[in-house]
């Protein structure tokens, strides 16, 4: 196995495994370092897979990714926990462990989708592909077993590094989709910042289960 | 005759030294330890030698016995201390080779440290004294969930090395070409998990706390006294060590000696001296940056190293049905 791709392969390894230390988190200050820790690996997996394939167009997207997810959106993050004086612990739909064995589970099917459906690939991007599948999975799960609005955004945004991990492993993706992907995750985070605020006004808190009460009430 | 004798004797020779280094070093690499986390804290802290001093300073105090002691107390610190020892014999510090390699089992390895737990439980129930018996309970509850996650992560040795003993995965990882991969990167971190929670370093365990109800390891020792205290103590430092090298041999094992070449035996110490080094200056860096978790918290982290050796083996499975 050539260096290109078990290095390639070894941060896509990391990159999971932040993910997946993510969904055991229970603290937001943690969560948020853990997602800087995989942004910063996503940036310098992006610099090596544009180094290998012999793209700039790679190195541009592992700029973006420096930038924009592991600096601007993980700071602002943190303002927002300061400034909205958040509860630091996190509030879990359910039992840490079982939302741990479940995204295993996931793993599992990620794998078990990815192998048959890929005969003719490249055999190298199959894992690769895996993994960032996994890694997508594993950050909705987080968006549905976590009561916390901010928890919930950072599980989109991994799911986001996800989706942007299989995209720099294709050779030939044109960068204007993952431009694209990049600035729609800066406007949902604007969008879902604004939301925030209006929340945080109506209901004095972040917990989601207030609009929950007012859906079934409308009904 | 003489050419047959030769590579026997350089194993035994190899040995020799090795056990030598391994329970002369042992207080040492607990005091650069110490020291460094001192150091890290911006304090002075106590000089390197300082754990040889506390061992010598145990071996001149008076032993006592509670009277509640059954009889069997004086021979849980000799059965702990003896386990510890025979793992660390067992596992390759420097060469590959030993004489003890064919026995270096990773099964009979959980199998040593288990015993040397279940010594060190039994002399902390051995008083009925309460604070021993709520250590006791704790480290039962860690051995399980540790012993499960290291027999989990052993899979991914075997599948990759074709072998199940330390010195079989060390002498594989030098020699052939695995190259980096995304399942050993797991088995590291589910392996580095068990190594501090074994050790009872900082996330699970504090080895410095004095608070009786935070303790688990310390709090089975508070009967013991005097030459007993000493094997305690002394065990707890060898299995620093042993865990140590035994990471060191399973995922550094670069330039690692051949028993039966003497000219690579300098290479091969320098590079484990230093391993042992690198790895006492990044525990400390490591402990003083997290904080220790709340006991019902422990089983959930050992679950995660579990879990974690668990994909170890899963993207084995996926890199070799791509591979071949």
């Amino acid at each position: 196995m050539s260096l290109t791709f078990s290095l390639a392969h070894l941060m896509g390894g990391v990159i999971l495994l932040a993910a997946f230390s993510l969904l055991s988190q229970r603290r937001l200050a943690a969560m948020i370092t853990l997602y800087q820790v995989q942004a910063l690996v996503l940036s310098a997996a992006a610099f090596w897979q544009g180094y290998a394939q012999g793209e700039a167009n790679l190195y541009l997207t592992g700029l973006i990714t420096l930038i924009i997810k592991a600096l601007i959106l993980p700071l602002s993050l943190r303002e927002i926990v300061l400034r909205f004086n958040l509860m630091r612990a996190v509030e879990t739909a359910m039992p840490v462990a079982v939302s741990m064995v479940l995204g295993v589970a996931l793993i599992g099917v990620a794998v078990l989708v990815v192998l048959p459906t890929t005969p003719g690939n490249i055999s190298l991007t199959r894992e690769d592909l895996a993994i960032a599948l996994s890694v997508v999975l594993l950050g909705l799960l987080m968006m549905t077993t976590r009561r916390g609005a901010l928890a919930q955004i950072i599980g989109f945004l991994s799911t986001e590094n996800g989706l942007v991990l299989a995209a720099i492993g294709m050779p030939g993706m044109p960068f204007v989709a993952e431009f694209s992907v990049a600035l729609l995750v800066l406007l949902a985070f604007l969008v879902v910042g604004v939301f925030l605020f209006r929340i945080r006004e109506h209901f004095d808190s972040l917990d989601l289960s207030g609009l929950e009460q007012i859906e079934r009430r409308g009904r | 005759m003489m050419a047959a004798i030769l590579p026997v004797l350089l194993a035994v020779l190899a040995t020799m030294v090795h056990a030598a280094l391994l329970f002369a070093l042992a207080p040492g690499l607990m005091g650069v330890v110490s020291k460094m986390r001192a150091w890290a804290l911006g304090r002075r802290g106590a000089p390197v030698v300082q754990p040889y001093r506390q061992l010598y300073k145990l071996l001149r105090k008076t032993t006592l016995i509670p009277e509640t002691a059954t009889d069997a107390y004086p021979y849980w610190p000799l059965a702990c201390f003896l386990s510890v020892s025979v793992a660390g014999l067992l596992i390759p510090s420097f060469v590959t080779g030993m004489v003890t390699a064919p026995l270096s089992d990773f099964i009979t390895l959980i199998g040593l440290f288990a015993l040397a737990r279940a010594a060190t439980m039994l002399g902390g129930l051995e008083t009925g004294f309460s604070f021993g018996g709520a250590g006791a309970q704790r480290e039962a509850l860690f051995g399980v969930f540790a012993e499960g996650a290291l027999l989990v992560t052993i899979l991914t040795f075997a599948l990759i090395a074709h072998a199940t003993t330390v010195d079989g995965i060390a002498v594989a990882f030098r020699d052939g070409h695995i190259g980096i991969s995304v399942s050993l990167a797991f088995a590291l971190a589910a392996t580095l998990a068990v190594a501090l929670t074994e050790t009872g370093r900082i996330p699970t365990d504090n080895p410095a706390g004095h608070l009786e109800l935070a303790m688990v390891h310390e709090a089975m020792l508070l009967e013991y006294s005097g030459r007993y205290l000493l094997l305690f103590e002394y065990a707890a430092m060898l299995r620093l060590m042993v865990w140590m090298s035994l990471i060191g041999a399973v995922f550094l094992p670069f330039w690692m000696g051949r028993a039966g070449d003497v000219l690579s035996w300098p290479l091969g110490l320098a590079l484990w001296v230093g391993k042992l080094g690198g790895m006492a200056v990044i525990l400390p860096l490591f402990e003083i940056s997290s904080a220790k978790m709340r006991v019902f918290r422990v089983p959930e982290f050992l679950g995660v190293a579990m879990l974690l050796g668990a994909l170890a083996a899963v993207f084995l499975f996926v890199a070799e049905r791509i591979g071949s």
